[in-house]
This record gives C-alpha cells, sequence and structure tokens, in this order.
C-alpha cells in the first residue's frame, strides 16, 4: 500500500500512531513492510491456504464473533444433502464435470431452497458457436477442448438457468451444531488448513502465522476491528475471486463487516477503475452492475428480470433499474409496448473478455480496435499475444497524450526486432489521436473507495486534442448522419438513441454536467432524481446508472461539493458524494447488533433511534430508515420486504452474509488452495493441483510452463513501483519520475544470486515458455528464499513498467506471462509465474525465438508461434 | 580563504553602515531577491481538480496563468488527502506540461513504414465510416439455433481507467446501439 | 575584547564584527537573523524536522521540489540520467546542484531477532513486548489471556551474525557460489530498510554563506540560507566548505544550487513544497522551536517504546554548526545515512584566522598578540 497507494497510506501511519498493529503479508519485503510492525514473507500463489488456515484458526478457538454471526449471516442454514466437499473428492467438489471442465452448482444448494439467486444475476454464458470459434491452426484438439470447456465453465454466474424462484427459506439450525449447518462444513472444510500446514504451503513460519492469527482475532469484536486491504496481488490469480472470497469468510466471522475499521478494502489502482466497473466499460455488465442479456436465456424483458433478478432483497427491483436505464438510452422510443427497446440491446453468448477479443483479433475474426488511454502491448499479460492482435487487425485507433508502444508496435516492437513480423507487412491501419489530459475536461472519476469526484476543467486541450467525451459524442454523431434515413432494422437503436448533449466552445465540447445528469436521472416532470428508490418499472423514471441515482439531486452536482474536510467529521460526508446514496460505509446496519444497538460505544457507526423511528448515526445508514430492528416479513414479501430488521446485507437475497455461497461463483462454494498453473511446487493440501474450472487459451503464442519444471524453476511476480504508473504512458515519459527508477530490473535473493552466477547491477535474462527478456539485477535481503516441504523456492521480483518508448526503457516484464484465468471474470494469473534466469543479455534477433524454443523443447512444450 | 570582496567593494556601503557588516543577510539581499514571491501568486484561477494515478483520489489545485497550466498541488481541503500528493502526483505539472506530448493527428497507413499528418476531421470521418464497415462485416442477426443476438464483433474497445464516468457511459452506450458487445477496460486486467 | 582596538566608526564595526564572531561563525546562535542584519521583527526562524522513522520512501519530496524549483533532471546525459546505482531503491544518489531532496535508501540486515520493534508504533506508556520487540496495540486486551511471546530465535550462525544493533554489509553476506543447498529459509537473518530525506541542512553557522565572496549566499528573514541565482558567479567557494556536501555548482548555467526551503514560497506564506507534498508527514515544517519540540517529544516517545536506536542529528546547537535549521530523526547511526557524524563548519576557525590577518594590518605588537592568545586559552 505504500508502494502504490503512498497519499492513502498516510491514514495507515495515522492508525499505527494511534496504536493499530500493522501486518504486511506479501512475498517481497516493500515499503509498506518497512513501517509494518510485521512482515510476513510467503510464496506468491499460496494466499488461500494462508486465509483458509486463518478461518480454521477462528473456527478451531471458537474464536468467531458469535452473537454477529448468527445475527448476520449464513452460518446456520442447512447444507443439502447432494453436496460433496473437497474433503471427500480429492479436491473437487461436487458437481464437476471433468469432461466439461466446469461445475454444475445445483449440489451446493442449500437445503429447503430451490434455488439460491446470485446477488447480481448471471454474467456470462456459454459460447455456444465457440468450437467453431477456437478453430485456429497451430491448436491440438485437446487444447480446443480445454477452451471450449474454459468458456463453458465460466457459464455459472447463476447456475441453472430459471435463477429467480423465490428463494423459501433454508432450514436453519440456529445452535450451528448440525454437520451440515454452514458453520460446521466451514469448519470441516478447512480442518486441515493448520498452522503447519500453511507453514509448508506457503514457507512462513508457524509462529509468524499464529501471531497474525492472534492479531486478527484479539482485534476483532465488538470493541475492536481489524481491516484487511488488498489489491492486484489478490485478483490476478486463476482462484483470483477465491481470494476475496476467503477474506469475506474470514472478516464475516470476525464481525469485521459494515464496521467502522472494518471491511475488505480493494486498492484500485487507477484513478477511476471503480467507476469503469461502475459504469461498465466490460462486455459482461451494463451500468450499476446489471448483467449484459444472454441470448440463451433473455428473449424479452420478462424472461430477462426472470432470470436475474432477485425476487428479494434490494436487487429484488432490478426491474426498475432496468427500465430506467434503457428510458435514460432509448427515450420516446421505448416504450411498454415494446419492451422499452430491450430487443435493441445485443446479446451475449460467451466469454469476450478481453483476452478472447484478442484471441479473434489474431484469428481475423474482428477488424477494429480502439485503445483509449491503455497501453495492452507494454501492461497485458502476454505482449506478443497483444501485439499478434494489433498485427492483425484491419484498423486501430490509439487515443493517448504520449506516443506508446500499442501505437508503434508496427515499427519498433520485438516481434520487428526477431524478424516474426516485417513492418512492410503489417496491414494495420493506425490512427493516433491526441488525447486531453485531467486538467482540460471536466468530468467523475470515482476513487477506489465509490466516491465520485469532480474536476474542473482548468486550461483547453492543445492541438488536435480532445476529451473522449468528445470524441465519443462526435463518432456518434457522424456515424448517425451518415445513417440517416436508414430502413435497416439494425440501425434503429443506432438512430433512436438519445444522443443530443448540449456543446461549447469552438470545438463543440459536450457539457459533462450534461451527461452526469442524464447517469443520475430523471422524473417524468424532467426533475433530477435524488435516490435510487424513486425509479420505477412503468417507463416513468430515467437512470443511465441507478447506484449513481442521487449524484445530480435537486439538480446540483453533489460530485462538486468541496466542504473542507478540516471543516466536517471524520465521515466528511459532505465531500464529493459516494454511491449509493452517499453511504461511505457499506452494510453498515451490521455495525449495530440485532436490537440496533452499537456493539459498542468506540465503534458506532449507525444505530436504531427507537424515539424516533429511524436509523441514524455518523454515516447515512445503508437500511431502510425506518424499518426497525424488530421487523419480520410477511409470508411472501419480496423485495426489500422480504428482509428482515436484522437483515444487513441488503442487496443478497437473503439479506445475510454467505460464509458458503451456494450460487455465483464458477469454482465452488467455499475458497479452496490450488496451486498456481505454473508452480514450482505440487499442491500440498489437495490432491487436485490448480483450479479444475480455469479458463486457458492454447495457442502456439500462448504455451504455459509445465508445473514443477526443472526447466523453468523459479516463481516470479509482477508489481508496480511508487515511481511509476502501470504501463509507463504516464510516468516513462516524465523526466522527474524516470530518473527515479530509470531501468528495468529484477530483484533476487542473494542465494539464487549465488546460485545462478548473477551479478549485483549486472544483467540477468529471464526464460519462460512466452519469450525471454532482460533486466539489470538486484541483489537484495529483502528477497528471501522460502522452504516449501523439502524444497527450496527461490521467488524474482520484476516491475512491470518498461517497455521501448520513452525516456526510461527497457523489456516489457508482462512478455514473460501466459494468460490462464479465473473462471468467474476471466482475469488472467499474473501475480505468479515460472521462468529460469541466467546471467547475461538475452540473445537478439531472430536467435532469440531459437533460444525460447530450445527451453521449450527441453521443458516438453508444444514448439511457439505465430498462429 | 579568501579575502572577502566586500573589503573593498559592493556591498561595503550597506554592510559597513547598516547591521549586517559580515554582509551575510539583509544587506546582501538583492532587488530580484526581495521581488520573489510564488509564481502561483500570479495564477489567474485556481482550479479544483483530482490527480490522474491510482484510485486513492487526492485533491489537486490546478494554478492557470494565460490559459496554460503553471503548477498543480495537493488540495488541502480534501479529506482524502489533506494536501499531500505521491511523486507521480507531484509530477502532474510535467505530466500536463510535457515536452514529448503528442498533439496532432497521426497516421500510419496500411503497410506504411512512417506515420503522417492527417487532418483531425478527417481522420474522425475516417474511422466512422471503418466503424459502420467493420459492424457490417462482424454483424450477427441470431445464433445457427435462430435465437437473437443483434450484435456485431466486427470491432472492439479497451479503455483505460483514467476515463471519466460521463466517458465511459458515453462510450457504453453507443456500443451498446451498434450492436458491438466487446467493450472492456483496464478493470478486467 | 571589542575594545581591544580601540577603533570606531566603520573600521570599528568591522573589527567588532571579528571578535563578535566567535558566535556569529561557530558555537550556539539563538537568532542567526539577527545577528545576519535582519530587524528583531523579522519572521520566526523556521526549518525540517524530517522524521524518517515514518518515512515510506516514495520520493515525493524529490518531485515535489523539482516541480516547484524548475530544478533539471539531475544528469549529464541520458546516459548518465537513466542508469540504475543499485543502492537500493536510490537511483538518485546524493544532495547536488540539481537535486535538493535526496531519499537514501539503507537495507540493514540484522541477525533475527536482534532488530527492535518496527519504528513508529503505538503512542508512548505502551511497554513493549520485551521477547518479541512487538507492540501492543493502543487500548487494554480484550481477550482472556495474554498473548504468547513467539520464542527468540538465536541466530543460527553466531560467528558471523554481528551484534545486536551492528549493522551488516548486504554484498559481503552473499553466499559463496555453490552454497545453495545449504541455504535454509533466510529466518537467521532479517531486513530492515531504513529510508531517510536529506536536504540542505540551513545550518545556523553556514560554512556556505561565510565563504561566499559576492553576497550570492545569504541568510534570509526565516533564518535559511538561499543562493541569489543572480549574484552568483559560480566561483564554487561554496562547494568544499559545506560539512554536509550539500551544495554544487551546475554545470549549465555555472551557478551554485541548493534547496531554498522555497523562500519564494515562505515569502507568501505557503509552505516548501517538499513538505507539503510528503505523505506522512515524515517532513514537517515549521518555526524551529515547535519543531525542536515536536521532535524531543517524538524521541521521547519512541525511546519509551523501546526504539533506542532513534536519536535527533542537527538539533544540538551545541554542535560543529550550531544546530541545524533542518534536522532529522535517524534510526541508526549518521554515518549509516551517508551523513557526517559530527559535521563542523569549516569557518569555524575563520574569525581566528582573520583576526591575525587584522592584526598584523594594524601593526600591533606580538606581545599584545601573545597576550590576546593567552587570554583565549
Amino acid at each position: 500500500m505504500a508502494e502504490a497507494h503512498p497519499v492513502g497510506f498516510q491514514w495507515v501511519m495515522e492508525a499505527k500512531a494511534r496504536g493499530a498493529k500493522i501486518i504486511h503479508v506479501d512475498p517481497r519485503f516493500t515499503r509498506t513492510s518497512a513501517v509494518a510492525d510485521l512482515h510476513v514473507p510467503f510464496r506468491a500463489g499460496a494466499d488461500i491456504a494462508f486465509l483458509g488456515g486463518l478461518i480454521n484458526y477462528v473456527l478451531t478457538e471458537g474464536e468467531d464473533f458469535r452473537e454477529y454471526v448468527t445475527t448476520f449471516t449464513n452460518a446456520a442454514d442447512l447444507v443439502g444433502e447432494d453436496f460433496v466437499d473437497t474433503e471427500d473428492m480429492a479436491g473437487i467438489f461436487s458437481g464437476y464435470n471433468a469432461d466439461t471442465g466446469r461445475y454444475d452448482p445445483i449440489s451446493w444448494q442449500l437445503e429447503g431452497v430451490e434455488y439460491e439467486a446470485p446477488a447480481a444475476g448471471m454474467r456470462d454464458h456459454w459460447e455456444a458457436d465457440l468450437r467453431e470459434q477456437a478453430d485456429g491452426s497451430g491448436q491440438s484438439d485437446e487444447g480446443r477442448q480445454r477452451e471450449h470447456h474454459a468458456a463453458m465453465a465460466s457459464d455459472t454466474g447463476g447456475g441453472a438457468g430459471d435463477a429467480a424462484h423465490a428463494t423459501s427459506t433454508p432450514q436453519r439450525d440456529e445452535t450451528l451444531q448440525h454437520p451440515r449447518c454452514v458453520y460446521q462444513v466451514l469448519k470441516r472444510h478447512y480442518s486441515r488448513y493448520t498452522p503447519e500446514a500453511v507453514s509448508r504451503v506457503c514457507g512462513m513460519g508457524v509462529e509468524e502465522f499464529l501471531q497474525v492469527a492472534r492479531a486478527i482475532t484479539e482485534n476483532s469484536g465488538r470493541e475492536r476491528t481489524t481491516a484487511w486491504v488488498y489489491s492486484v496481488g489478490w485478483t490476478h490469480h486463476s482462484v483470483g475471486a477465491q481470494y476475496i472470497r476467503g477474506a469475506a469468510i474470514l472478516q464475516t466471522l470476525l464481525g469485521n463487516m459494515g464496521r467502522p475499521g472494518g471491511g475488505i478494502l480493494a486498492l484500485r489502482g487507477h484513478a477511476s477503475i471503480q467507476g469503469s466497473t461502475d459504469i461498465p466499460t466490460l462486455y459482461d455488465l451494463l451500468p450499476g452492475y446489471i448483467p449484459m442479456p444472454n441470448a440463451h436465456l433473455h428473449d424479452d424483458l420478462r424472461s430477462f428480470l426472470d432470470a436475474d433478478a432477485a425476487k428479494t432483497g434490494f436487487w429484488g427491483n432490478m426491474d426498475t433499474y432496468m427500465v430506467s436505464l434503457l428510458k435514460a438510452w432509448w427515450g420516446d422510443a421505448a416504450t411498454p409496448e415494446n419492451d422499452f427497446a430491450f430487443d435493441y440491446l445485443p446479446r451475449l453468448t460467451g466469454d469476450h473478455g478481453t483476452y478472447g477479443i484478442v484471441r479473434d483479433q489474431i484469428d481475423r475474426k474482428t477488424y477494429g480496435y480502439f485503445v483509449v488511454g491503455e497501453n495492452p502491448a507494454v501492461g497485458h499479460a502476454n505482449g506478443k499475444m497483444q501485439r499478434l492482435g494489433l498485427a492483425n487487425l484491419e484498423w486501430l485507433v490509439v487515443r493517448d497524450m504520449q506516443m506508446i508502444e500499442t501505437a508503434t508496435f508496427w515499427k519498433d516492437g520485438p516481434e520487428i526486432e526477431t524478424e516474426e513480423l516485417r513492418t512492410e507487412d503489417i496491414g494495420t491501419e493506425v490512427f493516433f489521436l491526441p488525447c486531453a489530459n485531467h486538467t482540460e475536461k471536466a468530468g467523475t472519476f470515482t476513487n477506489t473507495q465509490r466516491l465520485l469526484q469532480w474536476r474542473r476543467e482548468a486550461a483547453h486541450p492543445p492541438g488536435d486534442a480532445r476529451s473522449e467525451l468528445h470524441f465519443y459524442f462526435h463518432l456518434g454523431k457522424k456515424i448517425r448522419e451518415k445513417l440517416a434515413g436508414s430502413t435497416d432494422e439494425r440501425d434503429r437503436p443506432l438512430l433512436d438513441l438519445t444522443w443530443d448533449y448540449p456543446t461549447f466552445g469552438v470545438h463543440e465540447e459536450p457539457d459533462p454536467e450534461s451527461v452526469l445528469g442524464e447517469i443520475n436521472g430523471y422524473d417524468a416532470d424532467g426533475n433530477p432524481l435524488s435516490s435510487y428508490t424513486q425509479l420505477k418499472a412503468d417507463g416513468s423514471t430515467t437512470a443511465g446508472c441507478w447506484i449513481y441515482t442521487g449524484v445530480y439531486k435537486d439538480g446540483v452536482n453533489q460530485a462538486d461539493r468541496r466542504k473542507p474536510g478540516s471543516e466536517q467529521d471524520w465521515v466528511a460526508a459532505e465531500w464529493g458524494w459516494a454511491w449509493p446514496a452517499n453511504r461511505r460505509t457499506l452494510y453498515n446496519r451490521a455495525s449495530a447488533d440485532a436490537e440496533g444497538r452499537p456493539w459498542s460505544e468506540r465503534k458506532a457507526l449507525v444505530w436504531w433511534d427507537a424515539e424516533n423511528d429511524t436509523w441514524t448515526g455518523h454515516d447515512i445508514p445503508d437500511f431502510e430508515a425506518t424499518k426497525p430492528p424488530s421487523y419480520v416479513p410477511a409470508e411472501g414479501a419480496t423485495r426489500q420486504d422480504a428482509l428482515a430488521g436484522t437483515d444487513a446485507f441488503i442487496m443478497q437475497t437473503d439479506g445475510k452474509a454467505w460464509l458458503y455461497a451456494p450460487a455465483g461463483l464458477a469454482d465452488g462454494p467455499m475458497p479452496t488452495h490450488y496451486e498456481p498453473v505454473e508452480s514450482p511446487v505440487a499442491n500440498l493440501l489437495h490432491e487436485q493441483q490448480d483450479n479444475p474450472a480455469l479458463e486457458r487459451i492454447d495457442r502456439a503464442w500462448n504455451r504455459i510452463n509445465p508445473s514443477q519444471s526443472e526447466v523453468y524453476p523459479y516463481a516470479f511476480l509482477t508489481y508496480r513501483l511508487t515511481e511509476h504508473h502501470t504501463a509507463g504512458g504516464m510516468s516513462r515519459f516524465l523526466g522527474y519520475l524516470s530518473e527515479l527508477q530509470p531501468e528495468f530490473f529484477c530483484e533476487v535473493s542473494p542465494a539464487l544470486a549465488a546460485e545462478r552466477n548473477l551479478e549485483h547491477l549486472g544483467w540477468a535474462t529471464l526464460i519462460s515458455a512466452r519469450t525471454a527478456i532482460e533486466a539489470r539485477v538486484l541483489v537484495t535481503e529483502r528477497m528471501k528464499p522460502l522452504r516449501i516441504g523439502d524444497q527450496t523456492v527461490h521467488q524474482i521480483g520484476l516491475p512491470y513498467h518498461w517497455g521501448s518508448n520513452g525516456l526510461s526503457t527497457g523489456d516489457p516484464a508482462n512478455d514473460l506471462l501466459g494468460v490462464v484465468m479465473d473462471p468467474n471474470v476471466h482475469i488472467q494469473e499474473s501475480k505468479v509465474a515460472t521462468c529460469d534466469i541466467q546471467p547475461g543479455r538475452r540473445p537478439r534477433g531472430p536467435a532469440l525465438l531459437d533460444f525460447v524454443e530450445s527451453y521449450r523443447r527441453k521443458a516438453g512444450v508444444e514448439p511457439g508461434g505465430n498462429t | 580563504m579568501g579575502a572577502r570582496t566586500w573589503l573593498g567593494e559592493w556591498p561595503m556601503f550597506r554592510q559597513a553602515t547598516g547591521s549586517d557588516p559580515l554582509g551575510r543577510g539583509s544587506a546582501v539581499q538583492s532587488p530580484r531577491t526581495q521581488a520573489l514571491g510564488p509564481r502561483t501568486s500570479d495564477a489567474d484561477e485556481v482550479v479544483k481538480s483530482v490527480c490522474p494515478y491510482c484510485a486513492v483520489g487526492c485533491g489537486q489545485n490546478v494554478y492557470v496563468r494565460d490559459g496554460r497550466v503553471t503548477q498543480i498541488e495537493g488540495d488541502p481541503d480534501s479529506p482524502v488527502s489533506r494536501g499531500r500528493l505521491c511523486p507521480k502526483g507531484s509530477a502532474s505539472t510535467s505530466l500536463v506540461t510535457s515536452p514529448s506530448r503528442v498533439t496532432t493527428v497521426r497516421y500510419r497507413r496500411p503497410y506504411g513504414t512512417e506515420w503522417e499528418d492527417l487532418d483531425l476531421d478527417t481522420a474522425l470521418d475516417m474511422i466512422a465510416d471503418r466503424v459502420i464497415d467493420a459492424r457490417r462485416k462482424g454483424w450477427q442477426d441470431t445464433d445457427e439455433e435462430g435465437r437473437v443476438l443483434r450484435r456485431t464483433l466486427g470491432f472492439s474497445s479497451l479503455g483505460g481507467a483514467t476515463l471519466d464516468n460521463e466517458e465511459n457511459y458515453l462510450i457504453k452506450k453507443l456500443f451498446m446501439a451498434l450492436g458491438a458487445i466487446q467493450v472492456e477496460n483496464q478493470a478486467r486486467i | 575584547m571589542t575594545n581591544l582596538f580601540g577603533a570606531s566608526g566603520a573600521t570599528g564595526k568591522l573589527f567588532d564584527a571579528f571578535s563578535g564572531a566567535a558566535t556569529s561563525l561557530s558555537g550556539p546562535l539563538p537568532d542567526p537573523s539577527t545577528d545576519a542584519g535582519w530587524s528583531t521583527e523579522h519572521p520566526k526562524r523556521v526549518g525540517f524536522f524530517t522524521d524518517t522513522s515514518v518515512c515510506i520512501g516514495c520520493k515525493a519530496c524529490e518531485v515535489a521540489c523539482k516541480e516547484w524549483n524548475l530544478v533539471p533532471d539531475d544528469g549529464t546525459d541520458a546516459s548518465d540520467l537513466y542508469r540504475l546505482t543499485g543502492m537500493s531503491y536510490d537511483n538518485t544518489g546524493d544532495l547536488g546542484a540539481s537535486t535538493w531532496r535526496h531519499v537514501a535508501f539503507i537495507e540493514d540486515v540484522r541477525p533475527h531477532g536482534s532488530a527492535t520493534a518496527a519504528h513508529g508504533g503505538p503512542p508512548s506508556g505502551v511497554p513493549v513486548d520485551a521477547a518479541t520487540g512487538f507492540l501492543p496495540t493502543g487500548l487494554p486486551a480484550v481477550t482472556d489471556g495474554a498473548p504468547s511471546s513467539p520464542t527468540l530465535r538465536a541466530p543460527r550462525d553466531a560467528a558471523t551474525a554481528p551484534a545486536p544493533g551492528e549493522t551488516v554489509d548486504l554484498l559481503a553476506l552473499l553466499p559463496d557460489s555453490g552454497a545453495h543447498g545449504q541455504q535454509t529459509p533466510d529466518d537467521e537473518r532479517d531486513v530492515r530498510w531504513l529510508m531517510s530525506s536529506d536536504v540542505c541542512k540551513h545550518c545556523t553557522h553556514a560554512g556556505c554563506l561565510d565563504v561566499c565572496p559576492t553576497g550570492a549566499l545569504f541568510r534570509t528573514e526565516f533564518g535559511t540560507v538561499v543562493v541569489q541565482d543572480d549574484i552568483c558567479n559560480g566561483c564554487g567557494y561554496c562547494v568544499p566548505s559545506c560539512p554536509y556536501g550539500v551544495i554544487d555548482v551546475r554545470e549549465d548555467d555555472g551557478g551554485a544550487h541548493k534547496c531554498t526551503l522555497c523562500y519564494d514560497r515562505l515569502g507568501a506564506g505557503m509552505e516548501p513544497a517538499c513538505a507539503k507534498a510528503c505523505p506522512t508527514n515524515s517532513i514537517q515544517f515549521g518555526d524551529l522551536d515547535e519543531l525542536q519540540a515536536a521532535a524531543d517529544a517524538r524521541l521521547a516517545e519512541l525511546h519509551g517504546r523501546g526504539v533506542t536506536e532513534a536519536r535527533l542529528y542537527g538539533r544540538d546547537p551545541d554542535d560543529g554548526v550550531g544546530g541545524d535549521g533542518a534536522f532529522f530523526l535517524l534510526l541508526d547511526e549518521p554515518e549509516v545515512y551517508g551523513m557526517p557524524p559530527d559535521p563542523i563548519v569549516t569557518t569555524r576557525d575563520l574569525p581566528e584566522m582573520w583576526r591575525n590577518a587584522a592584526l598584523t594590518a594594524v601593526g600591533l605588537g606580538a606581545a599584545v598578540v601573545a597576550a590576546f592568545w593567552g587570554g583565549r586559552k
């Protein structure tokens, strides 16, 4: 956190000064470790073993916050008799189909429940024609099969098709003694995650582990809370979503959710990456986490809502969110008669995540590509794959401030040097359009705590530089003009689109506040809405993103509120605006007990004011303001009315925090330790080596190192440095930052340096089945070899900021990575993989290809190539 | 230690007659030094902004003079950051005034070996044509089982996560209307 | 002693000054600004207190300084500019004409268990677990029973392990080639990563200022020491006169440069750019007396928590430079951070030299000189 979020880290330092204990669990000793009370080194990719060990400690020592657990979680629910745990199936859950590589989650259901809908419905689905799509040369039959299965495995967001059966109440055992109650199932599942097992798998000392276990249990409960902070070190794994689930289970058991000083805090790495998922430029989502419609399940609006909207909880109102979105987009053309233009939406059939798109680019199944403020040629896993995609396009639009590698791949990319590609043979037409920077346009960023902050415009962009708002507005206008008068039914959604934003200035810049107003939404009279609870399913309201409704309350730009922090309390509710409803801590109903009293005075956040029959407190209650703690839903109640006065987790169908997730995950109801696909060691906890449901792309340009390979014996991890920013477009071109970290380097322990004759400040070549790259060597005691089982595991650190352009240049670390993905979110495993390291610089030109091929041959990996 | 110039030269007089006989303080202050002030003091306006690097969302004050950014500093009012900035945030002025920043359209024709100039409006027009063309080529009305798809796989988008919410909103909205499902973002990376 | 010369007028002033320089050029000097001719109405002396125990090494200070002061990249050409130094994460190297803030990174290896608690823990008055050096939380324990203390592990190889508190040369610890295999998980060695943002000390007795022949270097009304670019002729006398090696001459403009403590900002009531940016408040700016009080309190707090290696550097008005305007809390010997352990203003003996010269010039007898010297002793 000190490395990549230094200013946010001031609050950690302040907490420390007030007595908080800071524990840093990280494979590397970083700037965060330097000021932490305790640094626990461990092996990258072993986090679930560690978290599972903590869960086991909490359960076996009886350290859970029992009253919180019984009030707010599904611990008492009984799991159905069909469920078989990994304990009894060699590390695999029931429902696994070895042929498809995919789980059917039906056996994971709770007893007495027909179907438990995941909170936000299904996200993506089976690609019917994937077999055809995967028909690339250079791919083995087996590979095609795997790929196919991988895509199928992603169809698990909601499991069975008809997800919207009312959730009947599951059977419960409030004593938590029944062997099939969630509490006991959890306890059994994690029973093998003993301190000794954790020590063996993670490479940390038993005593170190126990220090952490004691610290978090002693600092959880009524009087105290513990917070977990993570970044992409948890998400960039083939089991990444389950890492977060592991933390969620632990924090829920300890009573740390919805409470001040608690929670699981995702530190996001880009100014509005939170906003980029809220208002998603992601293939599987519509604004506000509404899933994209699916061709297999969603013929019309009704079936879409039936399949994806929960009947109970606040997702029970998805009809109002969805219809308001359709009205915002298609205005008068969206009518009750035409399903509010639901049919205008394109349908998904499978995974169209970024790696699938690039695969299709290489296969020339897609022709054009907009790359906007992103540098995939350096910043994404398997750089060769990215650049091959670019080289097989018909046209490419790059919008950036600097001449990044993604724009210049055709003249100076690594494949030009190796002669795999020749500039004269690359047919890609490239448009580089300069863009405005953050001071040259107004708009909102959503920060890592869901806070929308408005930036005002300070200057005009120079020359041809324009904002994205300008570019997309005018591009849309131009396309609409060119298609005006078209009678083609395909063009109706475009021509009926509401696309008439007021503009200002010589460049006709669209007014960003008018866009914010549309996102917020209006009532039938055109008045800005103040809350998503005002949204209707009858077409009388609009909202471009329901969770942002309220940001333009009273026609006032709430995100531009700037009452100084020094003039406010610690919540600072009048600075910016947080979704939803300006609540700063989600699920904060859980900060009070069943009766609505704060768990303790020093941890009071919101509470029930019985005199005034309302919830009140420091934060805005994340609960219906007048629903008393004693409220019991009537039989057959729906939407939020189905949630009791103690059901704090209001987005869940049952209002409970799920210790066991009967639906919603593609790879199991409880996190289980699997090794990374490229691991130097065997799975010491389960027979199953890696995530059985993970996704692969088996192509010549994406060869994977065999697990436990002697040819690729070392683990490496990629990360950022404080002095640089992601793929370098905003840092490598600046002198003041480049001089601070001027060269690409790898960090190795003295022991590894000795083993491979690496010289401090000398060169090293790192080799994987994808390619070989070179880096300067930093020998440091901050890297420690770890003892895993009987093996010594060396880890190599690789900051990934470099490419060939800019002031400070170097090989891209991401070129070393292959692509395997988490089946839930299609995120690549880039925080751990394997390689070899040798002293000296890498071969130049075509010799590099031979060099890498010789390694592949030695390791028994199929030949590489560009197809 | 050589003899000091004050033995016979300026600022002998001020030293000799003033309170700074060694010529180490007020006596030697030059007119330029006396007139020194922060360049932010003559800013035409101070514009409230937010740092564009990570997602902490530190407040920034942008000082502008004659339409140009002259300095960017932390905004002490921000309860998020209390006026502080990390090295990247502190380099924001360099970021927005970078000499290597590209401010004109660059065009590389198919199989071309060099960049060429291109007018912005022409570029926009060409891109619009290519979108329409790729959209048609990649269009799918139904899948092989006759289920409605109403989409195109002809082109795709990859956005960085430093785009504004309003910008992402227009991208998503336009792509959905075009039937283009392949919209992706750093947020998946 | 002033009346020894019995002169009056301008010359007398000068000679007065020579003798007065016993305090002007060394020893404690409570108000260097007044000493430099500013009226007693001048603002209070300001400075930096850099508390390295909360430094996270982010280098925001380096960048903020350069952005504000428009200091160029540090290096003569690209081959020099963009090269790793190999000194941990420090690629700046040292202070110089184009580096007015420099963050040092020290990787300090110790036998396991010998390091004290990570610096900057809970408030004072909280006892540290003697065995672990681990800090209990700031509140009374809420669980039953005290947390058990892990056993202190002895260094595996006591013969090669330095005594507690002693630091180890990182590279000297590199195992011999082929040593791998005997290498156990490295829990026998702890690493401590010290970070410290160095800066011009704005000495009470500033050698650079005292030797400057042009009056380019001067003492400001805030008690800081600043180069006036329009006066500096680049003679470079100041460079060797700095006991800390701070000031240097820039090749391109030929002028001497160093931290101004953002003199231009101070006048407008703004704090220096580095202190403003510092995310963890490691760099604190303020009135020197208040900073000194804060530093004393912080030191006591750390000592109270068993961080015995914490010490102040440049805080003592009796030291060789009369105390620094920019002083530090360090977690090890100054040498570890590349700072001189006992800096002495290079002009400390200057008054005597001048005095000798002056005495000769007025033709006083050797006996008088001898009497003077005797009086000194």
